[in-house]
């Protein structure tokens, strides 16, 4: 039943996009009338293909476990997202937002697939503005721009630090002019619990309404997964609560093969931990790294006095600070992509130079930014001889305007004002690259069932540059899903309505309500958070920043245990028949605990270093991630057979025809 | 810190509530709101009760799912801040405090502290849009130059995460704040313009059927708003309201 | 119109509009009994020229008339609906922290301010009906300012005068800045509109209250 072909259009790179375009089958506007479609999550990638697809004609129904699909998580993505519009003159190009991409992602991500990515970046920004997202402007009504990790560039469009909310909030108002329309009928508060495969084909999924508890049937004739990315496996991570790999997984486990399920990305700039008590990780945008220096003391004592709060960072002298990054990196500095800020900010720690009481904290310093915006800003004023305080004023004021709401959230969470004393920060699970294998055309190994946006794995290769999971959820959306969808759908204009009176519907809630009953009945010890905790310890101690192969041997058998004490042990209050966040929970847990073997598994496979997934074994005498192009140049798509462990590896074979393969450097 | 909670517990939207108290011990200052929750649920699950139910998500005050009235103020006593935002060091020991759902005719609720805020979606749905298709052949964004004040009024608006807060402190109940926010942020911008007649009135019309109630220009939806969005846009949505009723 | 009304924007800015008439009519109002602590003539004068003039009498009196009924009735209008938008209270509400009390008892200082105008209306308003309209008897051009001082000689009806005038400032306090707010008017001047409403809130019901008491004692 599978189609394991990536279906790369024939032709030049730069032309594949549009011949492939120009050949595809339509559907007549007549006949889209009579087709429905299923979108699964509503963030960027699922909000802006179902708004295109019921602009299109389609009749759509979506689903969110949310209660708006404005809550989806994309909207807490911060700092902006990349286009080649070159407004800034300064020789950016499709071909190099490809290249830096692609580079990027270390050489792991198929190239057509991000050239088309870069191509309709600027699409996006025309789409967004004619919507009314209001991004950052100039004096001169124009759009600005920032730089970003891992490019020398600015590309960047942004909303001061909610650039994710505006976006998201432009891809709801599309759903929303749709749901006014009646194009779209949106299932909040829903959350899909299988696909349904008639004849081979995804013809619908089976929902919990999760405030009555009622399993519901919907029928279609293709089903796009845009679910978002898994993260929540570690527990902690920047993800929202609810963010789970549940519609993912379902699908795998109906046939889609689930790609490098091992490409994490650690992000490095985000609040550390500070007990046992924490539910979840807030990020600092990367967008920081543009004027604050990352660095610890040069000096073991110092770190130690640090740590004991007998010595403030700020009284340290400039020679006794280790600006690790600027040392490690001197041409990108503190903007290297973050995969490596997050393994030297690791590297650093275990070394002893964590600066909070965990150990596990390094300081972002914007002293010497508000002291240099301070100087130029007197200038501007014309005051050519200013004092230090009226240096710090003027800063502050600069960096309150671009980072001002960033600067508030750190003061609320950690009660220390970053205006006078460094940030502390640490690397924190942030975003998969990895996830459900797809084709060019988006489509997974289910015929019908596609996947967007995070929750597949196409563009990023084996680690994403900031401000790019943005673009490529809208290109999803917005620009590729809605052409190709039509490719597959114009075979489909005679078939009529699905019924879910079908035995596979029929099968398929069965299956569901078993799995609801038994978690129910369980009545055993102990809450989900406790199995999730657990879980999320394994994953990062193990599958974390750097992996061995003894972790993950060791990971493996873990979580496999853990997993059978699950279902042994799990207490879910509550009954099935009403809103029970604990049964949500336990649903969507149960699937972190087959996932993450998958995804050690998947890690431990994979004898190399490349982007987020660095293999302790693989690196050289510097440190620094040793990749190997002989005999890991391919996406590893696993095929699921039963059981994580039976998982059937398949091997697509990544060509670079118009790039050049290089041991990435940011020195 | 040792606490004393009293909570609106409520099987379900057809069954009446009540307060519930339950005293909690060994909660730390760096805890947030929620996560002080996520303790009491867990004594509670140990012990085989129900947990006390409640939106969140994001856990970073940006996608509006938490909301919870606190000591009678939405997103309790800290400001700039939601509920998951709102951390343990506002509190003292030994404090008692009251924790009931966003009140509202138009958010009725679910369950515990779970309120249905589908009524901001439809308020949304009636107008909250620019028309304009995903063609890929929009015009270039740089040619419609934005005056930069006018595009960061549009951002600040535009920044309401929809929580519900505005409705929740205001004693009448009005949702003119959320309404407000979004109608201003197409209105500043030369790209609303087009549809600004017909958006302020039909966002209007259905912010009314909800059974919101009217604005008296208290101001607490502005002090209680975690995204501090201007009693401006109030007075900007008036405007464009009168001036679109004298046109249709 | 009553189709206009249907909506609260609508109806918050008629009640307004109806406020910003109101307040220009206090205004007046003020200036000339103000004139009675100066001169018992000019009183006189203007009283006979706002009693007898026929543009006034026929045109701007029923719109008072209007006015003073719509803004009550509204009013109550609104705040019916108001509470239906919250159907189960509060267990604890703390209005406190981010409302003024005046801002959230409206209704309340409304309320008081309706029970003086009765009395108002008794005093002054139903004579003064009854001497030119049903008794028809000849204008008298002095009868004015002796009317005035005899209605303060009583020290309940000059305390009554008072508390609602007190009730006035507060009503004031919040309703003149809030109508400039529901008509739209939020600017660079509304801090400024906001420091003068303050003053006229105090001002204006602190010198009806200095008339009251001045006839009071003085006579």
């Amino acid at each position: 039943m599978a189609v394991f072909d990536s279906n790369i259009p024939q032709g030049d790179l730069a032309n594949k996009w549009v011949n492939h375009k120009n050949k595809i089958n339509l559907v007549n506007p007549a006949n889209k009338r009579n087709i429905d479609v299923i979108v699964v999550g509503t963030g960027l990638a699922g909000g802006s293909a179902a708004a295109t697809l019921a602009e299109l004609g389609y009749n759509v129904k979506t689903f969110c476990y949310q209660d708006s699909p404005r809550r989806a998580h994309s909207i807490a993505a911060q700092g902006g997202i990349n286009a080649a519009k070159n407004y800034q003159g300064d020789g950016d190009s499709i071909y190099r937002l490809f290249y830096d991409t692609v580079k990027g992602g270390d050489y792991r991500s198929r190239e057509a697939n991000v050239y088309r990515l870069a191509e309709v970046s600027a699409n996006i920004i025309d789409q967004c503005v004619a919507q009314g997202v209001p991004f950052a402007r100039e004096y001169g009504g124009l759009l600005d721009n920032r730089s970003f990790g891992g490019v020398l560039v600015s590309r960047t469009f942004y909303a001061k630090g909610q650039t994710g909310q505006q976006l998201l909030l432009g891809a709801y108002a599309a759903m929303n002019r749709q749901i006014n329309r009646g194009k779209i009928q949106s299932y909040n508060r829903h959350e899909m619990l299988d696909l349904v495969i008639v004849d081979g084909k995804a013809r619908g999924i089976i929902a919990r309404n999760l405030v009555t508890g009622e399993i519901e049937r919907h029928a279609a004739h293709a089903v796009v997964v845009a679910s978002g990315g898994y993260g929540n496996v570690f527990f902690l991570s920047t993800n929202a609560m609810g963010s789970n790999v549940t519609a993912s997984w379902k699908i795998h486990k109906k046939g889609a093969y689930f790609a490098n399920p091992c490409y994490t990305q650690i992000h490095p700039t985000c609040i550390p931990v500070s007990g046992d008590h924490q539910s979840k990780l807030t990020l600092m945008s990367e967008s920081l790294r543009n004027d604050g220096r990352i660095w610890v003391p040069k000096k073991k004592e110092d770190a130690e006095a640090i740590r004991q709060g007998k010595l403030k960072p700020t009284e340290l002298a400039e020679e006794d600070r280790d600006y690790y990054l600027e040392r490690r990196y001197p041409s990108f500095g503190n903007l290297v992509p973050r995969d490596v800020a997050s393994r030297a900010a690791k590297e650093r720690c275990d070394a002893g130079f964590g600066v909070n009481k965990t150990g596990e904290a390094v300081f972002l310093d914007f002293a010497s930014a508000i002291m240099r915006y301070g100087k130029e800003q007197a200038a501007i004023h014309g005051n050519h001889n200013p004092s230090e305080t009226e240096m710090r004023e003027l800063g502050e004021k600069v960096i309150e305007n671009k980072y001002g709401n960033l600067f508030q959230m750190y003061e609320k969470i950690v009660d220390e004002n970053p205006y006078k004393t460094p940030m502390k920060i640490y690397p924190a699970v942030h975003y998969t690259m990895g996830g459900i294998w797809v084709d060019y055309n988006l489509m997974t190994t289910i015929p019908g069932c596609y996947a967007a946006g995070e929750a597949n794995f196409s563009d990023h290769g084996a680690n994403r540059l900031g401000a790019s999971a943005l673009m490529q959820g809208l290109a999803d959306g917005y620009f590729v899903l809605p052409y190709t969808i039509g490719d597959y759908l114009s075979q489909d204009i005679r078939t009529g309505k699905i019924s879910t009176e079908s035995p596979e519907f029929e099968a398929a809630e069965k299956a569901v309500k078993d799995q609801i009953e038994k978690l129910v009945a369980n009545k055993g010890k102990h809450s989900v958070d406790h199995y999730h905790k657990k879980l999320g310890k394994i994953m990062w101690n193990k599958c974390g920043m750097a992996r061995n192969a003894k972790g993950l041997e060791e990971a493996i058998t873990e979580i496999r245990e853990l997993r059978e004490d699950f279902h042994k042990n799990v207490l879910i209050p509550g009954s099935a028949n009403s809103k029970n966040s604990e049964l949500e929970k336990a649903l969507r847990v149960a699937d972190f605990l087959e996932l993450g073997e998958l995804f050690a598994k998947d890690a431990l496979h994979r004898n190399e270093s490349c982007g987020g997934h660095f293999r302790e074994e693989y690196q050289t005498e510097e440190g620094e991630a040793k990749r190997d192009d002989e005999n890991f140049k391919y996406v590893a798509a696993w095929e699921y057979k039963g059981a994580p462990s039976d998982a059937v590896l398949h091997k697509e074979n990544l060509e670079y025809k118009n790039i050049e393969l290089k041991t990435r450097s940011y020195k | 810190m040792n606490l004393k909670l009293k909570i609106w517990r409520q099987k379900d939207a057809n069954t009446k509530g009540k307060m519930v108290e339950y005293p909690i011990a060994g909660i730390e200052e760096d805890m947030s709101f929620l996560e002080m929750l996520d303790v009491l649920n867990e004594e509670l699950i140990s012990k085989g009760e129900e947990p006390v139910e409640f939106d969140h998500d994001c856990r970073e005050g940006i996608c509006g799912a938490c909301s919870l009235q606190i000591n009678g103020e939405p997103h309790g006593p800290d400001r700039g801040v939601t509920t998951c935002q709102l951390h343990m060091r506002m509190f003292k020991d030994g404090d008692t405090i009251t924790i009931e759902p966003f009140r509202a005719t138009a958010f009725p609720v679910i369950k515990d502290l779970i309120v249905d805020r589908s009524s901001f979606d439809r308020i949304q749905q009636a107008g909250g849009f620019i028309s304009v298709n995903t063609s890929g052949n929009t015009i270039d964004a740089n040619s419609i130059p934005v005056n930069k004040d006018d595009a960061d009024k549009s951002f600040n608006a535009a920044t309401c995460i929809g929580c519900g807060a505005c409705v929740a402190a205001c004693k009448n109940a009005s949702a003119m704040l959320f309404t407000a926010a979004k109608v201003s942020q197409f209105a500043l911008l030369p790209q609303g313009q087009i549809e600004a007649t017909d958006r302020v009135l039909n966002m209007v019309k259905q912010m009314d059927e909800e059974g919101f109630g009217n604005c008296s220009n208290t101001g607490a939806c502005e002090i209680e708003c975690p995204k501090g969005i201007s009693l401006e846009n109030i007075a900007r949505m008036n405007r464009e309201y009168l001036s679109a009723s004298l046109k249709k | 119109m009553s189709g206009m009304l249907n909506s609260t924007i609508a109806r918050k800015v008629a009640m307004a509009l109806s406020a910003i008439f109101l307040l220009i009519f206090l205004l007046q109002h003020f200036i000339i009994n103000f004139t009675s602590v100066i001169s018992e003539n000019t009183f006189n004068e203007l009283s006979h020229f706002m009693g007898t003039n026929i543009l006034i009498q026929f045109v701007m009196q029923p719109i008072l008339i209007f006015a003073v009924v719509f803004h009550f009735v509204m009013g109550f209008i609104l705040e019916i609906k108001n509470k239906k938008a919250r159907n189960i209270k509060y267990a604890s509400f703390k209005g406190s922290t981010n409302t003024t009390w005046v801002s959230r008892n409206m209704i309340y200082s409304g309320l008081v301010i309706l029970a003086f105008l009765v009395l108002h209306f008794i005093d002054f308003w139903l004579p003064e009906l009854n001497y030119k309209y049903i008794q028809f008897n000849p204008e008298d051009p002095t009868r004015y300012y002796h009317e005035l001082v005899e209605k303060f000689h009583n020290p309940i009806r000059v305390g009554a005068y008072v508390v609602a005038f007190v009730l006035l400032a507060l009503h004031l306090l919040h309703g003149f800045q809030s109508a400039f707010q529901s008509v739209g008017l939020n600017n660079k001047f509304t801090p400024a509109l906001k420091t003068f409403g303050k003053y006229f809130a105090i001002i204006i019901p602190l010198g009806f209250i200095f008339i009251a008491l001045f006839h009071h004692f003085n006579h």
